[in-house]
């Protein structure tokens, strides 16, 4: 084999490897919305149980993703889940927007649902929605349903 | 007849440990030579072509192929959970975190590295090594440098021809074979998989899992005993070996990256 | 255990100085104590039969051994004190070798081979390097082969490409390994007469390892036996030397102090113990 076969080859090789990574990254992975992050702003909200709400939900209204959960974490003072999401900052809502933690079809992931209110202002980097509804655990619902069918029978 | 059944046994435990010793010398003086194997483009040309593109019809065929079946399989499963759309998700994942590197290494352990260890183990025997170093040509710089950088760049670049053609393969069956939309394949995965932690880890694995291979290879070539037999032993060695490492080094990474 | 023996002939000047020098390689000892002068521009015979670690002596002067205990100097520096670095350019300023198989880089064809050395260590442009290396392979009669590949050449004609080889940087001394072993007698007379020449007309120092007697006295100023270096001298010498293990080796008797039968029980015992296990 020649040398300059040889080089030829080599090239062909990491060429096709940088295609092949170039391919994954683009169609295969979430690669392209990693841009669109920087442009953000974050806002916060509350909840008594958020399920099996994880880091990097998704964050959508009216069934559109228009962000994602980007942090978790635990109010020790008020008893709270707090959740920070990141939303893209194309999408804005009103400050009496309310949040609640939904899932996608009956198996599905949970994401937090946004339904937007009425108000004039917007909210900002930063803000806090203060309506919230946390999400079902399903002990709790047969609990209530076996409770109340035990008061219908009464 | 038990002091002697153990006094075989800790000479053999004894003999692993040495190995190893002698493996950790090899690799750190292999790393001291690398910067000159820069000053030799040529060579490092040279061994990606054998090492590389010489595994690439094997990695090429194996992709396409692990691809399809996984979509076969996929289907088959979810489908009773009416969650075919699933298919390209369970496929890529799958391919991207384990079986895009794990193959990749074990492919590359029986093709590239059986024929580095053989090719040392040869040049040793036949003094080609002890040749160079009176010819004041330091082997470690001109033979096994090389291969070695060679092996630790190619890796990683076969897996990700792998997984791609994998992804590729496991569309074609989808698409064509079980009729999906092209559409829903390719948009639950822009969405589901996570660049870094998907395909930038299934890169790291598959970069550890070569450096691993390589060196196992390489210095079962340059260790082996100069006969035949001992030739035979040590490409057998360097497979088995090879391969154990990157399964075993796979559990841990996959612990490592994601960690529950 | 030897003592310094001085040479009352000429006082050459001491290319390779080996003192006390102990090696032994598992658990065997190969040398121990032993001491060697090897002088420069002549050409050096050791000698003595297999396994009594003559290949082990040149690798020892070569570095790629280390001795258990003594030293060994070449051309003043003491070999195994030298750093990584020192020792390569050591190698490269003083040492040819010939290894008994040639060993020739095998993806490489004759004329690379012989060039390998010059383009690793020279900045010699190519049409330097192709002078010399036909050069070289006019001193060894292989000009006409340069094409071939190592495959394809006699073990004469691959020891011959090594010595081109081994020359190509012009070192000071040279090691050949056993070259005349296995060799038809036209190769023998070839590789004979070479070794002699290029000592004299290159004016190098030759350090011939080998068991094959005619052959070496023939071109030897002086003869080392191997082992525990039981005598040396010039070949006349030694000829005419009195004790029995080299009057066994030069003659090439079958018995002597290197014994016909390898140890083990008497004839008459084995013989009656047969088929009784």
């Amino acid at each position: 084999m020649s040398t300059r076969n040889i080089e030829i080859l080599v090239g062909l090789f990491v060429a096709g490897a940088l295609a092949a990574l170039f391919m994954l990254a683009m169609k295969v992975s979430n690669f392209t919305s990693y841009g669109e992050d920087d442009h953000g702003y974050e806002i916060h909200a509350s909840f008594d149980n958020i399920g099996g709400l994880k880091v990097r939900s998704p964050v959508s209204a009216g069934g559109v993703r228009v962000g994602k959960v980007s942090d978790i974490s635990y109010d020790n003072e008020s008893f709270e889940a707090v959740v920070t999401m990141s939303l893209e900052s194309k999408y804005k809502f009103p400050k009496d927007t309310s949040a609640g933690i939904l899932t996608a079809g009956l198996l599905g992931e949970q994401y937090v649902g946004l339904e937007p209110g009425g108000d004039d202002e917007n909210l900002a980097d930063g803000s806090t929605i203060e309506l919230t509804q946390s999400a079902l655990v399903l002990e709790q619902v047969i609990g209530q349903f076996l409770y109340s069918k035990a008061q219908d029978d009464k | 007849m038990l002091s002697h059944f153990l006094q075989k046994l800790g000479h053999r435990s004894l003999s692993i440990f040495a190995r190893l010793g002698r493996a950790s010398q090899f690799l750190w003086a292999t790393l001291l030579a690398m910067p000159s194997v820069l000053l030799r483009p040529n060579l490092l040309i040279k061994q990606m072509y054998s090492t590389g593109v010489q595994t690439l019809v094997i990695i090429l065929v194996a992709g396409v192929f692990v691809g399809m079946v996984l979509a076969l399989q996929a289907y088959i499963v979810l489908v009773d959970f009416g969650a075919e759309e699933s298919i390209s998700l369970m496929v890529s994942l799958s391919i991207l975190r384990e079986l895009g590197p794990v193959f990749t290494g074990l492919l590359f352990a029986g093709r590239a590295g059986s024929a580095l260890t053989a090719e040392i183990g040869l040049m040793k025997s036949t003094e080609q090594l002890s040749g160079m170093e009176m010819m004041a040509v330091d082997p470690m710089k001109y033979i096994i440098a090389p291969r070695f950088l060679a092996g630790i760049i190619s890796v990683p670049m076969l897996a990700m021809i792998f997984m791609a053609v994998a992804v590729l393969g496991g569309f074609f069956v989808a698409t064509d074979m079980l009729g999906q939309y092209e559409g829903v394949f390719w948009s639950q995965l822009h969405v589901k998989v996570d660049f870094y932690n998907d395909v930038v880890n299934g890169i790291i694995k598959s970069a550890v899992f070569g450096f691993v291979v390589v060196w196992i290879a390489v210095f079962e070539g340059y260790d082996c005993v100069p006969t035949s037999e001992g030739l035979g032993q040590a490409t057998t060695r360097s497979v088995v070996y090879g391969s154990l490492a990157v399964l075993g080094l796979d559990f841990v990474l996959t612990a490592v990256m994601y960690a529950v | 255990m030897d003592d310094l023996i001085t040479y009352s002939q000429q006082q050459p000047d001491v290319l390779v100085e080996i003192r006390d020098m102990y090696f032994s390689r598992g658990g065997r000892p190969i040398f121990d104590g032993i001491n060697m002068d090897i002088s420069r521009g002549q050409v050096t015979a050791i000698m003595g039969p297999s396994g009594t670690g003559k290949t082990t002596l040149l690798k020892l002067i070569g570095g790629q051994l280390k001795p258990d205990a003594g030293t060994i100097k070449v051309d003043g520096e003491d070999v195994h004190k030298l750093s990584h670095k020192a020792l390569y350019e050591l190698r490269q300023r003083m040492m040819g070798m010939l290894f008994q198989s040639g060993a020739l880089l095998t993806d490489l064809n004759v004329y690379d081979n012989v060039a390998f050395p010059l383009r690793e260590h020279t900045p010699l442009s190519e049409s330097m390097v192709h002078h010399l290396v036909l050069l070289k392979l006019q001193a060894v009669g292989l000009r006409g082969a340069r094409d071939l590949m190592p495959a394809e050449l006699s073990g004469g004609m691959a020891r011959r490409v090594a010595l081109a080889r081994a020359i190509a940087l012009d070192p000071q001394m040279i090691m050949y390994d056993e070259p005349f072993t296995g060799q038809d007698p036209i190769s023998m007379g070839v590789l004979v007469s070479l070794i002699r020449n290029l000592n004299t007309a290159l004016g190098l120092s030759s350090i011939v390892v080998s068991h094959d007697v005619p052959e070496t006295c023939s071109i030897s100023d002086y003869v080392y036996s191997a082992g525990k270096v039981v005598e040396h001298g010039t070949p006349t010498q030694l000829s005419a030397s009195e004790s029995p293990w080299v009057k066994q080796f030069m003659g090439g008797l079958a018995d002597g102090p290197v014994p016909f039968h390898f140890k083990g029980a008497a004839i008459m015992d084995d013989l009656l113990q047969g088929g009784v296990k």
